[in-house]
């Protein structure tokens, strides 16, 4: 029996990618990572950001998201996303961009909580990747 | 009557005319399929987005302590309309029909006695509303300088909105966009989307046993701010979309149209040219002969 289901990840523009033969995949919902395998009950979660890892027998594809939601159905994951990147497309530059952006947002404005611990795991996930 | 030279001159005129007309419509032309293709693109996201919503919001058990953003402020006072249009001119009916949408659905609110406010998007729109409304225009934006339509134009829009709704400026938001059908027809819009109206999809709203997290309420309220730029998103590559098919048609025709006035003119042209040259050879026979 194969293991295999869809994923689809969205983003306003265009469809970003779709691929059907992903074995497993992990999102950065917003209460901590979450792997999702075939038939995995229903589920809408929201992410924050992280990195998103899709597993296929081939490969491992990795993404870096800031915000989002996910809903699971039927074995098709689809990921709605405004920020999406290919992690093999981010270098070291644009990384210590966003790092700075953020520190600047952080420091600069008054935020709510919630903002303050997206803009902190954003920090800490980018940090990780450099 | 115009002499020669005259007709001459308007002759080369209506031509070069007639050229840049046609050069407009090839540009359109080129850019229409990019908008289309975009706009069909675009759609997989709101539409995900919209069913998404609407399986969040069947789930909530009491609609009351629902986020405002869904369920409205529970009054109907201030409307607050949004008015997309284009930043350029020259596309035929494109921006004449979306205001001429958006004064009725004005004057209505008027009528009732209702407060109205006004947020325009794209120049032209603004160019010809604050004649008469221009103590409701609350805001102007423009995106004149953006080639293409970024999500996060449309994400500066929903800010704005979402910050309005916030200081309870307005208790109703509405959007008024072409939707694009195709080339020669598009037809203008008004969509509610404060507080959000399921109309359409309210059909295929089947109960589905969904797992959330965190919370349905949590969730939604997240989310519907996000819906809001997408929705805004939709109207606008909806209407770049139309722009384009609205300007290809409309220099379309004035390119045929300046076509006949060449032949027309050329045909005056030619009459008097030929009336020109026979009252030269009466006047030399009648010279002759009268020697």
């Amino acid at each position: 029996m194969s293991e295999e289901f869809k994923v689809e990840i969205i983003n306003p523009e265009k469809s970003f990618l779709s691929k059907e033969d992903v074995t497993e995949v992990v999102i950065p919902s917003f209460e901590g990572e979450m792997g999702l395998l075939k038939d995995h009950i229903s589920i809408i979660s929201f992410l924050k950001p992280g990195i998103i890892k899709i597993f296929s027998k081939a490969e491992e594809k990795n993404y870096y998201v800031e915000d989002g939601i996910a809903e699971f159905k039927n074995n098709n994951l689809s990921i709605l996303t405004s920020s999406i990147f290919n992690i093999k497309d981010m270098d070291k530059n644009k990384i210590e961009e966003i790092i700075k952006k953020t520190d600047n947002m952080l420091s600069g404005e008054k935020l709510t909580d919630q903002e303050k611990y997206l803009a902190d795991q954003k920090i800490e996930t980018l940090k990780l990747l450099n | 009557m115009a002499t020669l030279d005259d007709l001459k001159k308007r002759i080369a005129s209506v031509k070069s005319t007639q050229k840049i007309t046609k050069a407009m419509k090839m540009v359109a032309a080129a850019k229409l399929r990019r908008a289309q293709e975009n706009a069909e693109r675009g759609r997989p996201y709101s539409e995900k987005m919209n069913n998404i919503i609407l399986n969040l919001s069947n789930g909530i058990p009491d609609k009351e302590n629902a986020p405002k953003l869904l369920s409205g402020t529970g009054e109907e006072k201030i409307y607050l309309c949004i008015v997309l249009t284009s930043d350029r001119g020259l596309c035929g009916g494109f921006n004449t029909n979306i205001i001429k949408k958006a004064k009725a659905y004005f004057e209505k609110i008027f009528i009732e006695g209702k407060k109205l406010k006004i947020i325009t998007v794209g120049s032209k729109g603004y160019d010809q509303l604050k004649r008469i409304y221009k103590k409701n225009i609350i805001e102007k934006i423009s995106f004149k300088d953006s080639k293409t339509i970024s999500y996060l134009d449309a994400e500066k829009v929903g800010k704005i909105i979402i910050e309005n709704f916030e200081k309870k400026e307005f208790d109703v938001c509405t959007i008024f966009y072409n939707k694009f059908k195709n080339v020669i027809t598009q037809i203008p819009q008004e969509q509610q989307i404060i507080p959000l109206k399921n109309s359409e999809t309210e059909k295929n709203s089947f109960d589905d046993n969904y797992e959330f997290e965190p919370e349905q309420d949590e969730i939604l309220s997240n989310l519907l701010p996000k819906n809001i730029s997408t929705q805004i998103f939709k109207g606008m590559l909806e209407n770049s979309a139309s722009e384009q098919g609205s300007r290809m048609s409309a220099m379309d025709s004035a390119t045929r149209n300046a076509g006949d006035m060449v032949d027309k003119l050329t045909i005056e042209y030619n009459r008097s040219r030929q009336a020109a040259i026979t009252k030269e050879l009466i006047e030399i026979i009648s010279g002759a002969e009268s020697l």
